[in-house]
C-alpha cells in the first residue's frame, strides 16, 4: 500500500446516464419542495420522463466509446452494463408511463394522498378531502433507477453494496404508498424493509468475508486471489455463499423468495410491475458480474449450490402459482419460476449465458410490465379487481385488452412465437451445452406447470361465465399507459418472430472488463 | 417458375383468419368467406401437387430456405416429401368439408363467437400446413406448440359442458410431451454440426452420436410424438377432448393434427436416430399392441358415441405406430397411407355423428335406435363409414390394414397375428355402434329431417375418398412409397426376404 493518496481519474463523460438520473431525481425532489400542489404533476411527469430519454441517449451515444474501468476500477463500463443500463432505462420508462396513470381523474389513482398518515386517520381524510396526489413517487423512482443502473456496473464490493441500498430504499418507501387497503401496502412495506435488511446484512457480511480472504473489495483483485494461494481459503466459499445470499434474495429466489408474494400484492400495481421487471435485470445483472468475474475461479465450488437454488426456484415458484387466486400473486410466484429460468442460463458460465441472460431479462421485462399494468386497469367499484374470478368474462367485454393479457399470458408460458419462448429457448441451449441437461429438463416441467395457472387465467377471460364478476369492467387508460401496454406487446411480439437484433446485440457485447 | 407454393399455403390461412375476424359484427359474409379463403387454399395445394415430382431422387422438393434466427442455428426451411405433401393434402381437403358440416354449428350472433370460431379454423389449418411442411426442427417445434393454441381455443370456447376441462387437458398433456421434446430439440443441435443452419433436418440425419446421447434424444422426442398420437397409456386426454369438442374439431384434431405424432416418428426418431429406434421397437411394438387392443375394447364398451370414435381412433393409432416400427417396406407405406385413410374415416364417423346429435341432442347411444327408418341417408353414411372403419375390402382401409399386417408379418409374426385379433374387434366395435344406432324398431319421436343438402356436400368428398382409396390407391402409394423408402434406409433396415409382392407397382425387397 502506497503512502500517496492519488485522486482516482473518473470518467465522467461515460458515467453521464446515470449522472443524469441522478439530477433529474433530486432536481424532482426539489420540486416537490417548492411547487404548488396543482402543478406538481404536471411538472414532475415531463421531469421524470425527459430525464430517463435523455440519460438513454446520452447512453446510446456515448456509451459505446466510453467503455472501460473507471473511478479507480470500482466501476466497470463494459457491454454488459450498457445494454443492460439501456435495458434499465427503456423498462423505467414503460414503468413510470404506467405510475403515472390517473384514471382520468374520475377514479381514485394507484396511490394514497398522505402515505405517512395511518389509514383511515384525520390525517388521512383532509389529504383526501384537499385532493392531494402523491408525486414523491417520480424521484423516488428515478433515484432506484439510478441505483440499478449502478448496480449493474459496479465492480467492487463496497460500491455493489451502496447501489444495493441506493436502490432499493426508494423500493421501501413505493411498496408502501399503495391507496387502496393501506393496511395490506404498510405490512409490504415493512416486510420488504426487514427482510431486505436481513439481506443486506448477509450481503455485507459476505462482502467481509470476501475482503479478509482478498484483502480487496475489487472484483479483479478477488479474482486474482482465487487463482493464487493465501491463507485465507477458508473464508472464500462462506464470502462467496453469503454474498449470494444478498443478491438471490433481490431476485426472489427459493429459498429467498417469502417476500415475493406479500409485497408484490401489497405494493401499488404499477409500482409492482416496476420492481418485478426492472428489479430483476438489476439483480441479475449485478450477479452476473460477481459470479463471472469476481468468482469465477472458484466456481466448482459454487456452481452446485445455484443449481440446486435454480432447481428448487423453478419448482416451488411454479408450484405454488398454481394454488392462488389473487392475479397479482399468481404473477408474483410466477415470477419466482422466471427467477428460475434465468439462473438456468446464468448457470452455464459461458458466453452464451451471460447473453441468453441478458435476453430474458429484456423479453421478461417487456412483458412484465404491460400485465401488471392490465391488472391494474381491470377495477371492480373503484378498485382494482384482482380475484382470479372477478375477471370471468373480461374477454367478451373488453375484448382488447383481454386479447393483449391473453397474449402475454401466452408468453410467460413460453409459447413460440412471442419472447418468452425465444428466451426460454436461449438460457437452456446455454445450460444444455455446458452439461445442465438435467435442470433444462426441470426447467421445461416447471414450464408445463405454469403454463397451466396461464392459460387458466386466459380461460377465465374468455370462457368464464359472468354471474361472479359484479361490475367488473376495464377502465379506459391514457394515452401514456396504453403507449406502454402495446408498446410492451409489440417488444415480446417482436422478440419471438424477430428475435435476431437483439440476440446480436446480447452475444456481441457479452463480454467483462475485468 | 419459383413459386413459394408452400409459404402461399401457410400465409393465405391465416391471411383468411384475419380477415375473417375483422368482419364488421353483423356481417353474414362470414362463413363464405372463410369457406373461400379453404378453397383456395386447396387450390394451391393441388397446385404444389402438380409440381411435385414423385420420380424426384431428392428427399424434399418444393424447398425454400432463408436464415430467420442464424445465432441459434434456425432457418425458415419447408419442404415435402410424399408423406408430408399427402398430409397436407389431407388436411387441406378437411378443413372446408368441416366448414361446411360446422356451419350451423355457432349461429351468428352479434357477439363475433362465429367469426372467432372460423377464423380459429383457418389459423388451424395454417400451422397444420406448417407442422408438415417444416423441414427445420427449429420450426418443427414451434409449428407442433403454436397449433394447440387454435385447437385449445376451439375446444374451450365452442365444446361441451365440461370442454374448458377437455381443453385444459389437451394443452397440458400436448405442452408437456412438446416441452421435453424441445430438450430433445436443443440437444440434436448440439449434437450436430451447429453454425447458422443446424437445424435443418438435412444437416442432422446420419449424425454419429454416442449411443446413450442417441437414446435420450430418441426417448424426448418419441415422447411427445406419444402423446400427440395418443397411444396407450398416454392417450387419456383424446377421448375427454373429443367429447367435448364438437365433432368437427374432433375430425381435424384426431384425422389431421394427431397424424404429427405418427409423421414425427417416421420424419424425426427413425431419421435422426436410427440406433435408438431399432433399440426401442419392441417396447414401442408392444405399446402400439396395447394400444390397438385396449382401444379397441375400451371402444366396444362406450356408450357416447364420440368417445367410442375417439377409442377406435386410438386402436387405429396402434395400427400406424407398428406399421412404422415394422421397418419393411409394405409396413411403411401401409402405415403412411393408414394415415390418410384414418383421417378420412375418422372424418365420415365424426360428421355423422355430429348429425345425429344436432339432430337428437344426445351423445348416448342408448337412446338411438331405429333410426334407419326415420333418417336411411344418415343410416347410410354411417355404415358407408363404418365399413371403412373395419376395413371392408374395397373401401380405403382395407389396404392400409392389409399392408401393415403384411409388413409385420414379414418381420414379427407373432405381432401379426395378435393384430390380427384388432382387425376383429374393429369389425365388432363398428357393427355394435351401427346396430345400436339404426337398427330396431322405428322410434317414437317427432319427424327429423334426413341429410340436408349442405351435409350431403360435406360428406361427400369423404365418401368419394373411401372408394378411391380403396379401388385405385396406386396414385398416393406411388407419392408415398420413395419417402418411407428413404425413411427405411436412414434406420438402415433393408426388408427381409422373402420379400411378398405388394400392392404397389413396384413391388418391393430391393
Amino acid at each position: 500500500m502506497t503512502d500517496q493518496f492519488v485522486a482516482p481519474a473518473i470518467d465522467y463523460v461515460g458515467l453521464l446516464p446515470l449522472i443524469i438520473v441522478f439530477v433529474g431525481a433530486l432536481a424532482g425532489v426539489l420540486v416537490e419542495g417548492f411547487a404548488g400542489r396543482r402543478t406538481r404533476y404536471a411538472v414532475q411527469l415531463p421531469l421524470s420522463l425527459a430525464t430517463l430519454v435523455l440519460a438513454f441517449v446520452a447512453l446510446v451515444v456515448l456509451g459505446p466509446d466510453n467503455q472501460g474501468l473507471t473511478a479507480a476500477s470500482t466501476l466497470a463500463l463494459d457491454g454488459p452494463a450498457l445494454v443492460l443500463q439501456g435495458l434499465i432505462l427503456l423498462l423505467a420508462l414503460l414503468g413510470l408511463l404506467v405510475m403515472s396513470e390517473r384514471l382520468g381523474g374520475t377514479q381514485p389513482d394507484a396511490f394514497t394522498q398522505s402515505g405517512a398518515a395511518s389509514p383511515g386517520s384525520a390525517e388521512e381524510d383532509f389529504a383526501v378531502r384537499h385532493g392531494a396526489t402523491t408525486t414523491e413517487v417520480f424521484p423516488l423512482a428515478l433515484l432506484s433507477v439510478g441505483g440499478m443502473m449502478l448496480f449493474v456496473s459496479a465492480n467492487d464490493l463496497l460500491l455493489l453494496f451502496i447501489a444495493l441500498e441506493v436502490l432499493s430504499l426508494p423500493l421501501y418507501v413505493l411498496t408502501g404508498l399503495a391507496r387502496r387497503r393501506r393496511l395490506l401496502s404498510q405490512e409490504a412495506s415493512l416486510k420488504y424493509f426487514l427482510l431486505g435488511s436481513f439481506s443486506s446484512a448477509f450481503f455485507l457480511f459476505g462482502a467481509t468475508m470476501l475482503y479478509g480472504y482478498a484483502g480487496s473489495m475489487r472484483f479483479g483483485d478477488i479474482a486474482a486471489a482465487i487463482g493464487s494461494s493465501s491463507g485465507m481459503d477458508g473464508l472464500l466459499v462462506p464470502g462467496i455463499l453469503l454474498l449470494a445470499v444478498g443478491l438471490l434474495f433481490k431476485v426472489g429466489a427459493v429459498p429467498f423468495h417469502m417476500w415475493t408474494p406479500d409485497v408484490y400484492q401489497g405494493a401499488p400495481t404499477p409500482v409492482t410491475g416496476f420492481m418485478a421487471a426492472i428489479t430483476k435485470v438489476a439483480a441479475f445483472g449485478a450477479m452476473l458480474r460477481v459470479l463471472y468475474v469476481a468468482v469465477e475461479g472458484a466456481r466448482l465450488e459454487w456452481q452446485p449450490v445455484i443449481a440446486g437454488v435454480a432447481a428448487l426456484t423453478m419448482v416451488v415458484g411454479a408450484v405454488l402459482s398454481i394454488v392462488q387466486t389473487d392475479v397479482k400473486r399468481i404473477l408474483a410466484y410466477s415470477s419466482i419460476a422466471h427467477a428460475g429460468f434465468v439462473l438456468v442460463g446464468l448457470i452455464a458460465m459461458d458466453q452464451a449465458g451471460i447473453s441468453s441472460t441478458m435476453f430474458y431479462l429484456a423479453a421478461y421485462g417487456f412483458m412484465t410490465i404491460p400485465a401488471f399494468a392490465i391488472v391494474f386497469l381491470v377495477r371492480s367499484s373503484g378498485s382494482e379487481a384482482t380475484q382470479v374470478g372477478q375477471w370471468a368474462g373480461l374477454g367478451r367485454r373488453s375484448p382488447w385488452v383481454a386479447a393483449a393479457f391473453s397474449f402475454l399470458m401466452l408468453a410467460f408460458a413460453g409459447i413460440p412465437l412471442t419472447s418468452g419462448f425465444t428466451g426460454k429457448f436461449a438460457v437452456f441451449s446455454a445450460a444444455i451445452s455446458q452439461g445442465w441437461a438435467w435442470l433444462a429438463v426441470i426447467g421445461v416441467l416447471a414450464s408445463a406447470v405454469t403454463a397451466y395457472i396461464y392459460f387458466r387465467l386466459v380461460v377465465v377471460m374468455w370462457l368464464g361465465d359472468d354471474a361472479r364478476t359484479g361490475d367488473t369492467a376495464v377502465v379506459s387508460p391514457s394515452v401514456l399507459t396504453t403507449f406502454a401496454i402495446v408498446a410492451g406487446v409489440v417488444v415480446t411480439l417482436g422478440l419471438g418472430v424477430m428475435p435476431s437484433p437483439l440476440l446480436d446485440l446480447a452475444q456481441s457485447t457479452a463480454a467483462f472488463l475485468r | 417458375m419459383n413459386v413459394p407454393w408452400l409459404t402461399t399455403l401457410l400465409v393465405l390461412p391465416l391471411v383468411g383468419a384475419l380477415v375473417v375476424a375483422l368482419l364488421p359484427r353483423a356481417s353474414t359474409a362470414v362463413r363464405p368467406v372463410a369457406l373461400g379463403f379453404s378453397l383456395a387454399t386447396l387450390a394451391v395445394g393441388i397446385g404444389a401437387l402438380t409440381q411435385y415430382d414423385t420420380g424426384s431422387g431428392e428427399q424434399f422438393q418444393l424447398t425454400e430456405i432463408h436464415s430467420w434466427i442464424p445465432q441459434f442455428g434456425v432457418s425458415y426451411a419447408l419442404g415435402v416429401d410424399g408423406i408430408s405433401l399427402t398430409m397436407i393434402l389431407l388436411g387441406l381437403i378437411l378443413v372446408p368439408v368441416c366448414m361446411l358440416a360446422a356451419w350451423n354449428d355457432v349461429p351468428a350472433a352479434d357477439d363475433r363467437r362465429q367469426h372467432t370460431y372460423f377464423a380459429l379454423m383457418l389459423t388451424l389449418l395454417a400451422s397444420m400446413v406448417g407442422v408438415f411442411a417444416a423441414i427445420d426442427v427449429f420450426l418443427f417445434y414451434v409449428f407442433f406448440e403454436a397449433m394447440l393454441i387454435p385447437v385449445f381455443f376451439l375446444i374451450g370456447m365452442f365444446g361441451g359442458a365440461r370442454r374448458w376441462k377437455a381443453a385444459t387437458t389437451f394443452l397440458l398433456y400436448s405442452l408437456v410431451g412438446g416441452l421435453v421434446m424441445l430438450v430433445a430439440v436443443i440437444g440434436i443441435y448440439l449434437a450436430g454440426p451447429r453454425g447458422t443452419d443446424g437445424f435443418l433436418v438435412e444437416n442432422l440425419t446420419g449424425l454419429d452420436l454416442s449411443i446413450a446421447t442417441g437414446r435420450w434424444l430418441f426417448m424426448g422426442f418419441f415422447i411427445a410424438f406419444a402423446i400427440k398420437a395418443p397411444m396407450w397409456p398416454v392417450h387419456t386426454w383424446l377421448p375427454l377432448a373429443a367429447e367435448q369438442a364438437r365433432p368437427t374439431t374432433s375430425v381435424l384434431l384426431i384425422g389431421v393434427l394427431d397424424k404429427v405424432g405418427t409423421y414425427g416418428m417416421i420424419r424425426f426418431c427413425l431419421a435422426l436416430f436410427p440406433e435408438a429406434s431399432q433399440w426401442a421397437t419392441p417396447v414401442i411394438l408392444g405399446l402400439a399392441l396395447v394400444s390397438m387392443i385396449v382401444g379397441a375394447l375400451l371402444a366396444i364398451g362406450q356408450t357416447d358415441m364420440l368417445r367410442l370414435i375417439s377409442y377406435t381412433s386410438v386402436s387405429h393409432f396402434g395400427f400406424i405406430v407398428m406399421g412404422i416400427f415394422a421397418f419393411t417396406t409394405v409396413g411403411g407405406v401401409g402405415a403412411t397411407l393408414y394415415m390418410v385413410n384414418h383421417g378420412f374415416t375418422t372424418a365420415g364417423l365424426f360428421l355423422v355423428a355430429g348429425m345425429l346429435i344436432a339432430r337428437h341432442g344426445s351423445r348416448d347411444i342408448r337412446d338411438y335406435g331405429g333410426w334407419q327408418r326415420v333418417t336411411p341417408v344418415i343410416a347410410g353414411v354411417l355404415l358407408f363409414s363404418a365399413m371403412s372403419g373395419l376395413a371392408l375390402p374395397g373401401l380405403n382401409s382395407f389396404v392400409s390394414e392389409f399392408m401393415v399386417v403384411i409388413g409385420v408379418f414379414q418381420r414379427y409374426q407373432l405381432f401379426a397375428v395378435v393384430a390380427a385379433v384388432g382387425v376383429v374387434l374393429a369389425a365388432l366395435y363398428m357393427l355394435l355402434m351401427y346396430q345400436r344406432i339404426a337398427t330396431g324398431p322405428r322410434p317414437v319421436m317427432a319427424d327429423v329431417p334426413d341429410m340436408t343438402g349442405r351435409e350431403k356436400l360435406a360428406v361427400a368428398p369423404v365418401l368419394a375418398a373411401f372408394l378411391l382409396l380403396g379401388f385405385f390407391p396406386k396414385p398416393v402409394l406411388d407419392v408415398l412409397e420413395p419417402a418411407v423408402q428413404q425413411s427405411l434406409q436412414h434406420v438402415g433396415a433393408t426388408d427381409p426376404a422373402p420379400a411378398v409382392d405388394t400392392a404397389t407397382a413396384e413391388g418391393s425387397g430391393r
